[in-house]
């Protein structure tokens, strides 16, 4: 029987059909035994597996591994934003996939954007409704310093004139990965936080 | 396409239904005086042949010796447009009539030129700033301003 070939693929039924049969019957030869358990050996394991660490770094590797943003996106860095969230830069690999649209249960204010001072009370308050602890980075040229608008009538030059800012992130806008740079950034300030003054309640 | 009427014979229409209405007309545009600014709207929206059923836009210009207030005006059902202008001297207190009553869609756009411009809409229902706060002072998009 002749075989028509197209760029090397078979398109015969019948040749099809005994390449699947062979793929099958070498499958089956291989596969007589079942796959060991890979979690066979924790029960012993697991019962000698303490580990001893500081209250500090416990509540620093939780707050810093689930940053929970508050939707409060003034202007255009937001699309930089919403690229890092999506799936190409993938923010969730940092544990703050997700965004909340009440400040009451975000930690993390990314402002970014052009802020008017117009719109300046409303993104004070809502930093305001945040609960502690809370950090806020400025993203963008305009957040920094007001950016190309600074001498502007109506832009506020820096958020850092009405809220508290711990990382700045240059660009205009930045991109996706010079966000997840400052994010790490701030990852790492929070690693470094001390939970516990112990010199002032001791008085 | 959206066929762009000729200003000239816009111009001569409002011309003989008002007469010493138009105060300049191009090739594309027909400038009318303020006072006649409210009953050439109405004409032009009301009449079946022009039918100018919706407002693209409004926009100011500051020419120093006077402001110019731009309409752009499109019939969807004949399908072509229109540019209106008016003029309004002075600098002090520039004032035109609202055209809030026939085109819905210039409410906030004439609030803008209100707080951008400083031209008053006459009859507008809620003439206030919309964009900068209560207490501002001037107006930013004129030419003096700082």
């Amino acid at each position: 029987m002749e075989i028509t070939r197209y760029g090397g693929a078979v398109y015969s039924d019948a040749d099809l059909d005994r390449v699947e049969g062979q793929v099958i019957e070498e499958l089956k030869a291989s596969s007589q035994q079942p796959i060991a358990d890979p979690d066979a050996w924790l029960d012993e394991e697991i019962k000698k597996n303490i580990l001893v660490t500081s209250v500090d770094a416990v509540l620093n590797w939780a707050q810093r591994s689930s940053l929970w943003t508050a939707i409060c996106f003034p202007a255009c860095c937001a699309f930089e934003f919403i690229a890092a969230n999506g799936p190409r830069f993938d923010l969730s690999r940092f544990g703050m996939e997700i965004l909340r649209a009440s400040p009451r249960q975000a930690d993390l204010m990314i402002t970014a954007g052009t802020l008017t001072w117009k719109m300046a009370p409303n993104v004070r308050r809502i930093y305001h409704q945040m609960p502690e602890p809370k950090w806020v980075i400025a993203m963008g040229a305009c957040a920094i310093s007001g950016g190309i608008f600074a001498s502007s009538y109506n832009v506020v030059p820096g958020y850092n004139r009405i809220i508290p800012v711990d990382v700045y992130v240059p660009g205009c806008p930045p991109r996706p990965e010079a966000l997840i740079y400052g994010i790490r950034m701030l990852q790492k300030k929070i690693a470094r936080k001390s939970n516990f003054n112990l010199e002032r309640s001791s008085k | 396409m959206t066929v762009a009427l000729a200003g000239k014979d816009i111009a001569a229409k409002l011309e003989e239904k008002f007469p010493g209405s138009v105060e300049a007309s191009g090739r594309d545009f027909v400038v009318v005086r303020s006072g006649s600014l409210m009953p050439v709207a109405a004409y032009l929206k009301d009449t079946p042949e022009l039918d100018f059923s919706y407002l693209n836009y409004i926009t100011a210009v500051d020419y120093f010796q006077y402001f110019e207030v731009i309409y752009q005006f499109t019939s969807l059902k004949h399908n072509h447009s229109i540019m209106l202008k008016v003029r309004s001297p002075g600098r002090e207190k520039p004032a035109l009539p609202s055209l809030v009553g026939l085109w819905q869609g210039a409410d906030f756009q004439e609030r803008e030129i209100y707080d951008l411009m400083g031209i008053r809409f006459e009859g507008h229902p809620n003439m206030k700033r919309i964009f900068l706060w209560e207490g501002f002072a001037g107006h930013p998009l004129r030419k003096d301003y700082l």
